[in-house]
């Protein structure tokens, strides 16, 4: 275990790590919720196909050159589910993460720059057990994974 | 290895890990050479392992299932055999000790006929007669050792403690153990097993960082041969059981970690590798299949007593997958033939614990007393008297779980009762007092609140669906190990087969279809919820035994079983 470094997160009390890293000078102000580029409309659909075109793209090609990595089978806590993606397609320029059976489906859209590895992980909401879809935007070209993470009511068990 | 070389190492497999077998063995003379086989040595390598005891220290008896249904790829397969069908698979002739170990069959006659089994004295005497043929023989714990009765529970798990290190436990994983909290946890490991035991389990992390809480696994020397030991504790935890214990840890089933776990340890020089896992043997049979490196999976959860380990083929080679029962029952025995560095062969037995063949070990056996003794009164309370046969394991309701929902519906007036499908909870014998031991032994949980809720239709159906999926879903990660929720006062029909959210149906209530908009007053009892631990609610233990006094004798209670289709013709339900 690293107490160190979660000392350091106890030690901010109110101060957020957001407003630790701005006064580290890591963050500029107002940059962490930077409304540049923020795509609405992709926010709001209901559908993989509705949120592709909100992208810009259209039907993505399955591929089984993305895999996801530290996502459950089952979620431990549907309020905090952790996901990750990477992907082995070569020039990736974005993730997109997608939850089926959310009330708007777009978790979030993540910009890989060049050079950078093609790997993200985050944490999400689900309400009920779902599909995920890991959405990758290559060289111009969208391709789609999915894997079904179960929330369940718990108990019950062995 | 392909097809036809897998074949023959099954063929393998069956011949040499045949179990213990004597037409003759209830008699005196061919019963005291029932462990003489086993106790003869093999290889150079030897490794004990039980698993689920769930704090039987004193012999028990324990019927094993006559409903244990596989589905997907592993309808028909071990550990989905019941009664003859277990028997014909596995060559055991009918009427012997081993068919009623491993079987349900004319259980009250044949328990009475060979006795009780299990018990932490007679366990040790066994432990010890096998390590003396074998040279630095290691003994592991799977789990689920610190829960499952009364003395267990008063003392926060300090009997078992104790118990362990006098038996000898070497390495154990967990399950039930988090129950108790994490710092109860953490303090066993450091303060008790210190120098002693080590608990590994490569899967639990901290929620925050993902840093290991424990060690992924550990290198012991066994005859000058490193064997590594990588612990797999149970992956749903937090969900089968209370979040608020563990809130700070994550677990789940983590393949690529345990990969990596598998091959630092081969990197360090771990000429053998074995998982001790929590993972219920249909996990451990795809994770055989899908992580390489692995010789064996000691696996439990589930508390399938399978004679013969099923032999696993993936990219790497081949992976041994057995599973040990539960309750102290077995005790298995794994010997290795490691040569030049790596596994040339191997022998499987799973061992009855027969309480009568085995004399009960002296300082075990002061120390079981020792724990008793203070609560001897109130463990002894005699409740009421059974007529039938009380069992729990099984896929539906058991006799116990009936027992259990009457009382339900009876003290809290409720239309319909739920009870949690838990594996753990011993047998008892027609004519058999009910002590309040033995009610512990069904209850004992850290979590006991009984809760009374007004439910929908919609609801009772929405949780009959959601546990039957964790029961019967296809792919074995998307199981989390329990049997079906117990139900009263309400009828239903299942089918295993059918996708999620489409395998209920026919819900009836007095005879009438359930209304999905109706609300009707539902009893339940170990509620995983935050809220529930908030409210209270009568520990489960109260309402059943101030029912049991008060009927004094409980008739051969008729089980509340759904309507199952879609099975006909599965081994895992007799016929």
């Amino acid at each position: 275990m690293n107490a160190q470094r979660r000392d350091v997160l106890k030690s901010g009390g109110g101060v957020t790590m957001l407003a630790l890293l701005a006064a580290a000078g890591w963050l500029k102000p107002g940059q962490a919720l930077a409304a540049d580029g923020w795509n609405a409309a992709a926010f709001a659909t209901k559908s993989l196909d509705d949120t592709v075109r909100a992208l810009g793209g259209s039907a993505p090609a399955p591929s089984t050159d993305i895999s996801f990595v530290q996502t459950p089978d089952i979620a431990e806590n549907g309020a905090v589910v952790p996901v990750g993606v990477t992907s082995a397609i070569p020039k990736t320029e974005s993730i997109a993460i997608l939850v089926e059976k959310n009330p708007n489906m777009l978790v979030g859209v993540f910009d890989i720059p060049p050079g950078t590895a093609p790997s993200i992980t985050t944490r999400m909401k689900m309400g009920q057990s779902s599909k995920v879809y890991a959405l990758v935007k290559a060289d111009g070209k969208y391709y789609v994974a999915s894997k079904e993470v179960k929330v369940t009511l718990g108990g019950c068990g062995g | 290895m392909n097809r036809r070389e897998f074949l023959q190492a099954v063929a393998a497999a069956a011949a040499t890990g045949l179990p213990v077998v004597g037409a003759c063995a209830q008699g005196s003379a061919a019963a005291a050479r029932f462990y003489d086989s086993a106790v003869k040595p093999f290889g150079n390598v030897g490794l004990l392992h039980f698993t689920d005891c769930h704090a039987q220290l004193s012999p028990i008896y324990f019927r094993e299932p006559n409903v244990n249904l596989g589905v997907g790829v592993a309808a028909g397969q071990p550990p989905h055999l019941v009664g003859e069908f277990l028997l014909r698979r596995f060559g055991i002739a009918p009427g012997t000790r081993d068919a009623h170990a491993f079987t349900y069959l004319d259980f009250a006659s044949a328990a009475r006929t060979f006795g009780q089994v299990g018990g932490f004295a007679h366990l040790a005497t066994l432990v010890q007669r096998l390590r003396a043929t074998r040279p630095g023989a290691l003994l592991l714990d799977g789990g689920d050792t610190w829960q499952g009765s009364a003395t267990a529970l008063w003392t926060k798990g300090q009997d078992m403690v104790d118990a362990q290190k006098l038996l000898g436990v070497d390495v154990m994983t967990g399950h039930w153990e988090f129950t108790y909290g994490a710092d109860r946890v953490k303090e066993v490991v450091e303060r008790d097993f210190a120098g002693k035991i080590d608990f590994v389990a490569q899967n639990v992390k901290t929620a925050d960082f993902g840093d290991p809480v424990f060690k992924p696994y550990v290198i012991r020397p066994i005859n000058g041969v490193p064997v590594a030991i990588v612990g797999q504790a149970f992956p749903y935890t937090p969900i089968a059981n209370p979040r608020y214990f563990v809130a700070e840890w994550t677990f789940g089933i983590q393949e690529e970690a345990m990969q990596k776990a598998v091959d630092d340890a081969r990197a360090k020089g771990a000429q053998v590798v074995v998982v001790l896992s929590h993972n219920g043997m249909d996990v451990d049979v795809k994770m055989a299949s899908r992580v390489t490196g692995i010789d064996a999976i000691l696996g439990g959860h589930t508390h399938d007593g399978v004679p013969t380990p099923t032999l696993v083929a993936n990219r790497g080679g081949r992976t041994l997958v057995g599973n040990a029962g539960s309750n102290g029952k077995f005790l298995a025995v794994l010997d290795f033939d490691v040569k030049a560095g790596r596994v040339a062969d191997f022998r499987y037995r799973l061992l009855p614990v027969f309480s009568a063949l085995l004399p009960a070990d002296p300082a075990m056996d002061a120390l079981i007393r020792r724990t008793r003794a203070p609560h001897a009164a109130k463990l002894d309370e005699k409740l009421a008297v059974t007529e039938g046969l009380l069992y729990r394991r099984g896929n539906f309701n058991g006799t116990s779980d009936q027992l259990i929902l009457e009382a339900l519906l009876a003290e809290k007036d409720a239309q319909i009762a739920f009870s949690p499908g838990f594996r753990w909870g011993t047998s008892l014998l027609p004519g058999q007092a009910i002590r309040m031991e033995h009610l512990m032994d069904q209850t004992a949980i850290t979590y006991p609140y009984v809760t009374v809720n007004e439910m929908t239709g919609e609801t009772i159906k929405t949780i009959l669906e959601d546990v039957a999926d964790n029961l019967f879903n296809p792919d074995p990660y998307y199981q989390q190990g329990g049997d079906m929720v117990r139900v009263g006062g309400m009828r239903y029909t299942i089918d295993p087969k059918a996708a999620m959210g489409s395998r209920i149906s026919q819900m009836q209530i007095a005879g009438k279809p359930i209304d999905a908009a109706k609300r009707y007053k539902v009893a339940g009892w170990a509620p995983v919820s935050e809220e529930a631990r908030a409210a209270g609610g009568e520990p489960i233990w109260d309402v059943c035994a101030r029912y049991l006094r008060a009927q004094k004798s409980i008739p051969s209670l008729t089980l509340n079983l759904p309507v199952i289709r879609g099975m006909e013709g599965n081994p895992g339900m007799s016929a």
